[in-house]
C-alpha cells in the first residue's frame, strides 16, 4: 500500500502492532536493537532468545513470514562480507572441512550475521506495521527538530515525483538509443539530473508559494496532540524490555 | 453597491529584467460573480493572479479583497479570503496526507481540535473527496488530486476562490468531472484559463487580458462570439 | 555504503551516535539560522532529489557499477551546513523508515555521509576554488575533483571506525585495501557524475549554486595564473598520499594473496597481542619517498583527469542541449 519505489514495505493488516502509536513503535524498534547489538557476541543463547522475541512480534503482526524473507534478501551484500571473514581474518586458526579459518574471522562471521540480520528484520518489521506519514509523525511526536521532521515530510512526500521524472527521462534516453557501458557516456545521464535538480529546486520555489498562500509565516502549524496511554507504552516496550534483560544476564553470567 | 469582492485598479508590474507584466490591469467582481480571466500564454494572468495574495507586489495599482487592501500589515487576513488554486496540484499538496494538506491552511489560522476537523470533512465532501482523508496524496490520481487541491483552500473559508489554469493536463472525462464539482460549489470565483469551453460551462462574464492589460470583459456569450477579438488575443 | 547493524561495536556506535548527534545539530543551529523559510520546501526537495541521485547507478567499469552518495554534489549545490543536514535526514529516513543501513549504525552512516562526505568535500572544493579562475568551468572542475576525493575519504571513515570497534575480524589493512580501492574508483564515477550534474545546473541557473554565489558578485577579483592550477594537483597529490602509502607497502596482504595462497596464510605471523585484534596486523608504510612519489603522479593525474573528464562531459551535454 505504501508503494514506495523498490521497497514496498508496508503490508495492511488488523493486528495489535499495526494499531500501536508509532512513536512506540519508534522507540520500541531502537531498543530492541541496542539490546541485540549490546550483548556479548561469543555467547549464542541470548541470540536464540532474540530471534524467539522477533518472531513472535512478525506473528502477532500477522506478517507472513515469506513477506519478511523477501524484504531480508536485501541483506545480501552484507552477507558476502560476512562469509569472507574467516577467509581473510588474523589470528589463530582452526580447520573446518579440511578449509583453514581464523577463528576471530568465524566469530566476526557469526556477529556480523546475527546482529546484522536481526536489527533488519526488526525495522522490517517496524516499517511493514507503519505507514509513512504516520512514521513521520511519530518522530513529530518525539520532539524531534522541528527542521529535520519538516524536510523529512518534504522529501518523503516530493520522493515519489523526483523518482518518477527520473524514471521518465531515462525511459526517454533509452528510446533514443542511450545505453551507457561506461563512465564516459555519462553526459546525458548527468545533465537529465542538472536539469532535474534545476526543476526540484523551482518546484521547491512553487511549494513555498503555495505554503505562503494558506497562511504559512514561518513556523509549521501544530496540529492535533495525540495522546498514548500508558498501556501503549508498556505493550510496545515488552519485547525490547525482554531483550535488555537478556542482553544484561548474557553479560552477567559470562 | 456591495463591497466588491475583487478590486483591481491600475495594477502594474515589471520583471527584474524591465519586461512589463501587468499595464494598468483594472477590474472588479462582486460577491457571488463568476467570472473567467481569458488570455494566451504569457499574457500576464498568473502575475496578476500572484499579486491577488501579496505574493507579488506591484510598482503600481492596489488590490483590494472584500474592501481589504492588499498591505503588508493584511498579508495574513488576505491569503485567507484569497483562496488560490494553483496551477500544479503536486505544487500545493505538500504534506504526507491529504488530511493534513488540508487541515494546513486552517491550522496557520489557529483552527484546532473539533472546528478543524470539521473544516476538513466539509471541505473535502464539497469536493466528492471525503474518502480521500487518510491517504498519499501521490497515491491519487491527477483529477483526484485537483479536487483535493481546491479542497485545501475551502477550508479556510475564503472570499473568492481564485482557480489558475484548472483544467490544464486533464482528460475530456476529468475536465467534465471537475467542472461538474466547481459548479456545485456556491462561492465567488474567478476562473484563470486560456480553455474557452470551460469559461463558458462555469461562468457568465469573460474578461481577456492581452500585454497585461485586460482589453475585453462582458457576458460570456458575447464575447466568446467575437471571433475577430479572440483571434487577435490569440484564443 | 549504509552499514548494517552489527559490524561496528555497541560502544563505538553509541560514541558515533552522540557525535553524530552533535554535528547535525550544530548543523542545525547553523543552517537553521541562515535558513529563510522559503528554504525549507527547498531543503526538502534537494533531499529527495540526492535520495533519487543515490538510486542512480552508473557504470565504473565492464560489469561494475556504483551509487552516488551525493556529498560533494550537496556541499556545493547547497552549501555545507544546509548539506549536512539534508544528508542526514536522507540517511535516517532510509534506515528507519526504509530498513536501509542498521538503526544502531545510523550515527556511524551519519558521520560518513553525512558530515564526512560534505566537509571534506567542502574544503577541497574551497581550496581549489581559490586556486582556480572565477568560472563556470572551474566551479564544475573543482566541485567534481573535491567530491571524488570526499567518497574516498568517506570510505576512509568508515575504515577508521572498523579499526575502533570492527567485529569482523578482520584486519584493518585488509579492510583498507577492499573499502580504499573499491571507492577510489566509484569516487572517480561520482567526481566525473558530480562535476557534470554542477555544471548543467550552472548553465541553467547559476543562482542557486550555493557554492557559486560569488560568481553572481559583481566585484569579481581577475582570474589566476595558471602555475596556481598546476599547485592544486601537487596539494591533491599530498592529500591522496598519505591515504595511498599502505597500498604501495611492499608487502600487502591483498584478499587475493589469503586467497590463492594458503601457505601464506599458515606463516602468518602471530602472537598474543595479534589474536582477536583487530589492529593486529597491521604494519607501517613501507618505503616512505617511493610511497608518497607513487602517490604524488597518481593523485595529479587522477585530479587532473577528473578535471578533464568534467569539461568533456559538460561540454557535450551543452552541445545536446
Amino acid at each position: 500500500m505504501s508503494g514506495f519505489h523498490t521497497h514496498a514495505l508496508y503490508r495492511h493488516e488488523h493486528s495489535a502492532l499495526h494499531g500501536l502509536p508509532s512513536q512506540v513503535k519508534i522507540v520500541s524498534l531502537v531498543l530492541f536493537v541496542g539490546a541485540v547489538v549490546a550483548t556479548p557476541r561469543d555467547v549464542l543463547w541470548p541470540f536464540a532468545i532474540h530471534a524467539a522475541l522477533l518472531i513472535v512480534a512478525v506473528s502477532i503482526a500477522r506478517i507472513p513470514f515469506s513477506f519478511m524473507a523477501k524484504r531480508l534478501v536485501i541483506e545480501l551484500p552484507f552477507v558476502l562480507f560476512a562469509v569472507l571473514m574467516p577467509f581473510i581474518g588474523t589470528g589463530e586458526r582452526t580447520t573446518v572441512l579440511g578449509v583453514s579459518l581464523s577463528i576471530a574471522g568465524l566469530w566476526g562471521a557469526w556477529t556480523i550475521l546475527v546482529k546484522g540480520t536481526l536489527g533488519l528484520g526488526a525495522s522490517v518489521l517496524m516499517a511493514a506495521t507503519t505507514e509513512i506519514p504516520d512514521i513521520l509523525e511519530g518522530f513529530e511526536r518525539l520532539r524531534f527538530p522541528k527542521l529535520v521532521t519538516a524536510i523529512a515530510g518534504f522529501m518523503v512526500r516530493y520522493l515519489d515525483v523526483i523518482i518518477g521524472e527520473l524514471r521518465r527521462m531515462r525511459v526517454a534516453m533509452t528510446a533514443r538509443g542511450y545505453d551507457p557501458s561506461w563512465i564516459g557516456q555519462a553526459g546525458p545521464i548527468a545533465s537529465s539530473a542538472g536539469s532535474l535538480f534545476v526543476r526540484s529546486y523551482e518546484r521547491g520555489e512553487r511549494v513555498h508559494r503555495a505554503m505562503l498562500a494558506r497562511g504559512y509565516t514561518g513556523a509549521m502549524p501544530v496540529f492535533e496532540r495525540v495522546t498514548v496511554s500508558a498501556r501503549d507504552w508498556l505493550t510496545g516496550m515488552a519485547i525490547p524490555g525482554l531483550a535488555w534483560v537478556v542482553a544484561i544476564v548474557s553479560w552477567v553470567v559470562r | 453597491m456591495s463591497t466588491p469582492a475583487l478590486e483591481v485598479r491600475d495594477l502594474s508590474y515589471s520583471y527584474p529584467d524591465g519586461r512589463r507584466a501587468l499595464d494598468a490591469a483594472d477590474f472588479h467582481i462582486h460577491p457571488g460573480e463568476r467570472v473567467a480571466l481569458l488570455g494566451a500564454n504569457g499574457a500576464g494572468k498568473t502575475t496578476l493572479v500572484l499579486h491577488l495574495n501579496g505574493i507579488l507586489r506591484p510598482s503600481s495599482g492596489t488590490v483590494r479583497v472584500a474592501g481589504l487592501e492588499v498591505t503588508d500589515d493584511n498579508l495574513r487576513e488576505i491569503r485567507r479570503r484569497v483562496g488560490l488554486v494553483f496551477q500544479d496540484p503536486d505544487d500545493q499538496l505538500f504534506m504526507p496526507t491529504v488530511r493534513r494538506d488540508v487541515a494546513f491552511g486552517p491550522a496557520n489560522f489557529e483552527v484546532g481540535g473539533e472546528e478543524l476537523d470539521r473544516r476538513v470533512r466539509g471541505a473535502l465532501e464539497a469536493v466528492g473527496m471525503e474518502d480521500a482523508i487518510d491517504r498519499a496524496p501521490h497515491h491519487l490520481s491527477l483529477g483526484e488530486r485537483k479536487r483535493v487541491a481546491v479542497a485545501t483552500v475551502l477550508a479556510m473559508e475564503p472570499e473568492i476562490l481564485v482557480l489558475d489554469e484548472p483544467s490544464s493536463n486533464l482528460d475530456p472525462a476529468g475536465r467534465r468531472e471537475l467542472a461538474k464539482m466547481l459548479d456545485t460549489l456556491d462561492i465567488t470565483m474567478l476562473l484563470v484559463t486560456h480553455d474557452l469551453a470551460y469559461a463558458q460551462a462555469l461562468c457568465r462574464r469573460v474578461m481577456i487580458m492581452n500585454h497585461g492589460r485586460i482589453v475585453a470583459d462582458g457576458p460570456t456569450e458575447h464575447v466568446l462570439a467575437d471571433r475577430p477579438l479572440l483571434a487577435k488575443n490569440r484564443l | 555504503m549504509h552499514i548494517p547493524d552489527g559490524f561496528i561495536n555497541g560502544s563505538t556506535s553509541l560514541g558515533a551516535g552522540i557525535a553524530a548527534a552533535g554535528g547535525i545539530g550544530a548543523g542545525l543551529r547553523h543552517a537553521g539560522k541562515r535558513l529563510a523559510d522559503r528554504q525549507i520546501p527547498l531543503a526538502g526537495l534537494a533531499a529527495a532529489f540526492i535520495f533519487a541521485a543515490q538510486m542512480i547507478n552508473f557504470p565504473v567499469a565492464v560489469g561494475t557499477s556504483g551509487h552516488l552518495i551525493g556529498g560533494g554534489l550537496a556541499a556545493v549545490l547547497l552549501g555545507p551546513w544546509l548539506a549536512s543536514v539534508v544528508l542526514a535526514v536522507v540517511v535516517g529516513v532510509q534506515a528507519l523508515i526504509f530498513a536501509d543501513g542498521g538503526v544502531s549504525a545510523l550515527g556511524l552512516n551519519i558521520i560518513n555521509m553525512a558530515i564526512v562526505a560534505p566537509w571534506t568535500a567542502w574544503f577541497i572544493y574551497r581550496g581549489l576554488r581559490a586556486l582556480l579562475p572565477r568560472t563556470q568551468r572551474a566551479v564544475a572542475v573543482a566541485a567534481g575533483v573535491a567530491a571524488a576525493f570526499s567518497v574516498e575519504i568517506a570510505a576512509l571513515g568508515f575504515v577508521g571506525e572498523y579499526a575502533i570497534g570492527g567485529t569482523g575480524g578482520a584486519p584493518v589493512p585488509t579492510v583498507l585495501i577492499a573499502m580504499g580501492g573499491v571507492h577510489a574508483l566509484i569516487g572517480i564515477g561520482e567526481g566525473l557524475i558530480t562535476g557534470a550534474i554542477v555544471a548543467a545546473v550552472l548553465a541553467a541557473r547559476p543562482d542557486i549554486v550555493a557554492g557559486a554565489a560569488d560568481l553572481l558578485d559583481p566585484a569579481a577579483s581577475p582570474p589566476r595564473r595558471l602555475g596556481r592550477f598546476v599547485l592544486a594537483g601537487v596539494g591533491a597529490a599530498l592529500l591522496v598520499a598519505a591515504f595511498l602509502s599502505p597500498f604501495a607497502n611492499s608487502n600487502p596482504d591483498g584478499l587475493q594473496r589469503v586467497a590463492e595462497d594458503k601457505g601464506f596464510v599458515e606463516t602468518a605471523q602471530t602472537s598474543p597481542v595479534d589474536e582477536g585484534s583487530p589492529l593486529a596486523g597491521y604494519k607501517a608504510g613501507g618505503d616512505g619517498v617511493i610511497a608518497t612519489a607513487v602517490a604524488g603522479v597518481l593523485g595529479v593525474g587522477i585530479t587532473f583527469g577528473i578535471g578533464y573528464g568534467v569539461v568533456r562531459l559538460s561540454r557535450r551535454t551543452k552541445a545536446q542541449r
